[in-house]
């Protein structure tokens, strides 16, 4: 399942990581806020909504390495940020979508107003496409339920493929194997 | 006939190279990339769940609305029915009023274009603005979209380039990344201030109150995120019943619109959620009438409620891809287009469009929500004809038609005096063929002796089977050349053909121009004809004529409530086969065999529009070819139209041509110096290309290849 979602999402120009357990993929999310230069100035902060991967991880230990990363997480502050941390609840392999329970507008913020959206997912979480979707989630839990596949993209002047209108430019999913507990 | 204002507008479009090259490349892309994304789908088992679940929301629409209103208002949102487009507006306004809302951002809803609700809200001092790229694009430009998914297709980098440096004043390069990042900053702003945003949706669930939309920019999250007020203006017929039941739409909207497997975002809304301002959102679903429940209550017309909005009518359209949105539609364009003008603004809106469709049924084929766009747009055409009546020419025309001694004897008269009574005189306007319009093509001569005569010379041997050949008025009048190698092949696999001599025009000429009255008068004579002999099969080698005698018949009788001729339309519909079909049934049973060890070289084939998608008969021809002894080698878009389209040809020559270019491009690319094909409407608009370009490249029907290849 995991391969058929990677070729899927990589074919829409989603990038995708494996990640055995939560450590590494903390790493590696550190070392991209390192890359993008995630500092505390407008347009270079990073948001990230509070979600089960946090359980465990000292917050203000990160903060301190990275001035620049808010957790509180507000319309002003996901505008002026690079980089939007969530973690996703599903995803879809037939077609490399992540999906997110979207209801808390904050989840929104840090996925629609940012430059560059790491989505985590849980290996596990992978569905075989939308009617298995459809059965597993109904709309009694979910008010805004949102899927996602690759970064935002326009082909309205001649056609021409263009990536980055109104959402994130880069979408980096992050599939943890083990995520360590239930969540 | 169409007004000289729209022939002009025809001709403009047609002048437009950067419209004709932007729409050719796209809809020859679109074909591939559609294939391409919708493999190891069964596209027919997909589309006949989607027209169920659309089909039974069409006939529940009061229920499903309720249904809806009431799961949706449970969740917070408030749910309102209007009617007209009027109330839409006037909704939106006074609570515009109410709010103090003063900017307001949009996301791409064709609802909305089609009340044109910007000026309206405009007009009451509000700023208004579309988000999504195209619609911004067509926004600045005061233009309407000119295709359902992709508004501003037609326009280049530079006019785009042009409108956005305008906008913020600032000379801007043609560069795409570099506009498209402008219309992110610009439009930006707007949404952090939008006090309202007004989006569509693709999909209303009545089951839960749910609202699915689908973008790829990311605008509608935005839109129906940020600000305080959502307002989702939803025509009717976006309701389906379940929550299950938007996955097969999901499935194929994405593939059929624009060949992807699915939209960057995909946004399910029921009811309200809080803003990021901690109070909840101010949700106002309107669902939009404006006649689509009048739609669904009409018996034909309800089908059109299927749409799911793909626009993959247009992408596929031979038409569209020459003249684009501006002339082929108003709000909504193109085939479904033409159709919902006729509903949602008013019947004779759609007049001049509703010509343009030249019925070679590609849309029909296409369609995700399996809508016969072609038969929609015939009955509009009849309607019309019905409310306004016919032209005097086409009275006076069909007025011979229907009469079929005095129409064969004018053709006759015609092969005497031809190139003066056929150019100047009115018989130039009958059906099909005495067409002065030679311009681009070569026009064959009416035959000395039509079929009718020739047949009375030919002798048969008496075989134990027995057919009665149907000819239609090419082969008769034009071609018996390729009625007396049918006798010759039918005799060889044991059947004598008879020609009963009553048969006259199959009638499509009369319905394609609405004249169902005389399509019916045709259908009585030629049934008459035909079932007055004791024959096991009746064959024709017109694929119009036979999808005539096999389908139209009965749907003329059926449209006109003409009951009474039903079991005998019926009689001679299951009788009825086509050449290629007939013939290879004769080889597979053995009645027919070819001779053996012929290398006879390299051939192309054209498909018909309507052997291949009113007979479905595309494998049969090339079969037979092959078995021939013929190395088949396809042409590109070998099944899309020649712009014969019978008498199309002679009311949008301009189109036609184009069309036949098109075509004939196709065929000398193979390098092969055969093509084939089953229809002498086909040969002879070809054959005409062909020989005004001094290509040569022979041109045959099917039945001319075959009958002295066969034991």
């Amino acid at each position: 399942m995991f391969e058929l979602f990677k070729t899927k999402a990589e074919a829409v120009s989603a990038e995708v990581h494996r990640f055995a357990g939560k450590d590494q993929a903390l790493d590696f999310i550190k070392e991209t806020f390192r890359k993008e230069g995630v500092a505390d100035t407008p347009q270079s902060y990073a948001v990230w909504t509070d979600c089960p991967f946090l359980k465990g991880v000292d917050k203000d230990e990160l903060a301190k390495e990275f001035p620049g990363l808010k957790f509180n997480v507000t319309r002003d502050l996901a505008e002026k940020a690079k980089i939007g941390v969530t973690q996703m609840h599903w995803a879809l392999a037939d077609t490399g979508t992540v999906v997110q329970n979207s209801t808390d507008p904050r989840e929104r913020l840090a996925s629609s107003l940012t430059w560059i959206h790491l989505a985590i997912l849980d290996t596990g979480a992978i569905l075989p496409d939308m009617t298995t979707l459809m059965e597993t989630v109904h709309p009694k839990d979910a008010a805004y339920l949102a899927l996602i596949s690759g970064p935002s993209r326009t082909a309205d002047i001649e056609r021409v493929l263009t990536i980055g209108v109104h959402g994130p430019e880069r979408l980096i999913i992050l599939c943890i194997d083990d995520l360590g507990g239930h969540n | 006939m169409a007004s000289t204002e729209f022939k002009k507008s025809v001709d403009k479009a047609l002048q437009n190279s950067n419209l004709g090259g932007a729409l050719g490349r796209f809809s020859e892309a679109y074909a591939v990339a559609r294939k391409k994304a919708y493999e190891g789908i069964d596209f027919e088992q997909l589309r006949g769940r989607i027209a169920a679940i659309k089909g039974y929301a069409a006939e529940h629409l009061d229920e499903l609305a309720d249904q809806f209103t009431k799961a949706a208002t449970a969740r917070g949102a408030k749910v309102i029915r209007a009617n007209s487009p009027q109330q839409v507006k006037d909704y939106i306004s006074n609570l515009c009023r109410e709010k103090g809302v003063k900017r307001i951002v949009k996301s791409k809803s064709m609802a909305t274009e089609e009340i044109h609700l910007n000026q309206h809200l405009i007009a009451q001092g509000l700023q208004v603005n579309e988000t999504d790229l195209g619609e911004w694009i067509i926004q600045l430009a005061g233009q309407t979209p000119s295709h359902m998914v992709m508004p501003a297709i037609h326009m280049t980098r530079d006019e785009v380039a042009d409108l956005f440096s305008k906008e913020i004043h600032e000379r801007l390069s043609n560069d795409i990344p570099k506009l498209v990042k402008v219309a992110r900053k610009e439009l930006r702003e707007k949404f952090l201030r939008a006090d309202m945003g007004i989006s569509g949706a693709n999909i209303a669930i009545a089951e839960t109150g749910t609202l699915a939309i689908v973008t790829n920019e990311g605008n509608a999250r935005l839109t129906t995120s940020l600000p305080n007020i959502h307002v989702a203006v939803v025509g009717l017929e976006k309701l389906i019943p379940t929550w299950a039941d938007a996955a097969p739409i999901l499935v194929a909207l994405p593939k059929s619109a624009t060949s992807q497997q699915l939209t960057s975002y995909v946004s399910f809304i029921t009811g309200v959620t809080s803003n990021d301002d901690g109070s909840m959102k101010d949700m106002h679903i309107i669902l939009m009438d404006n006649k689509r429940t009048e739609m669904a209550a009409d018996p034909i017309f309800k089908q059109a409620l299927q749409c799911i909005r793909c626009a993959s009518c247009l992408n596929v359209c031979p038409v569209y891809r020459l003249v684009g949105g501006h002339v082929f539609g108003k709000v909504y364009t193109g085939g479904i287009g033409t159709i919902l003008t006729a509903w949602f603004d008013e019947l004779k809106k759609s007049e001049e469009i509703q010509g343009l469709c030249i019925q070679c049924g590609n849309c029909k084929q296409v369609c995700p929500g399996k809508i016969d766009i072609p038969a929609l747009i015939l009955e509009v055409r009849r309607r019309l004809v019905k409310e306004k009546g016919q032209s005097m020419t086409q009275k006076a025309i069909f007025s011979v038609v229907n009469n079929r001694k005095l129409f064969h004897g004018m053709l006759r008269a015609a092969s005497k005096v031809q190139g003066v009574v056929a150019r100047e005189g009115f018989i130039r306007h009958l059906p099909l063929f005495l067409s002065d319009l030679s311009e681009f093509r070569s026009l064959p001569a009416i035959a000395d002796k039509p079929f009718r005569d020739v047949f009375d010379t030919i002798s048969q041997p008496v075989l134990p089977r027995k057919v009665a050949f149907y000819s239609g008025c090419l082969i008769d009048f034009a071609y018996p050349g390729m009625g007396e190698k049918l006798v010759k092949i039918l005799n060889k696999a044991g059947y004598n053909v008879t020609f009963p001599k009553a048969q006259t025009c199959c009638g499509a000429p009369a319905r394609y121009n609405g004249a169902y009255e005389v399509a019916a008068g045709n259908a009585t004579d030629n049934i008459n004809a035909l079932l007055g002999e004791d024959v096991d099969y009746v064959i024709s080698a017109c694929p119009t004529c036979t999808g005539a005698l096999k389908n139209e018949f009965i749907e003329v009788y059926e449209s006109l409530g003409n009951r009474d001729m039903l079991p005998k339309a019926r009689r001679l519909a299951t009788k009825t086969v086509d050449f290629s079909t007939f013939v290879k049934q004769l080889v597979d049973e053995g009645k027919l065999t070819f001779k053996e060890g012929r290398s006879l070289g390299r051939i192309t084939y054209h498909d018909s529009c309507h052997l291949k998608r009113t007979l479905h008969a595309e494998k049969e021809p090339r079969q037979l070819l092959t078995l021939a002894g013929f190395e088949l080698d396809e042409m590109f878009e070998c099944d899309m139209c020649c712009g014969m389209g019978g008498s199309y040809s002679l009311k949008f020559p301009e189109i036609s041509k184009p069309m036949l270019t098109r075509k004939l491009a196709n065929i000398k690319a193979t390098g092969a110096p055969v093509v084939a094909m089953d229809c002498p409407g086909c040969v002879m608009q070809i054959k005409g290309g062909l020989d005004k370009d001094g290509s040569p490249v022979a041109v045959k029907h099917t039945v001319e290849l075959l009958a002295d290849l066969l034991e």
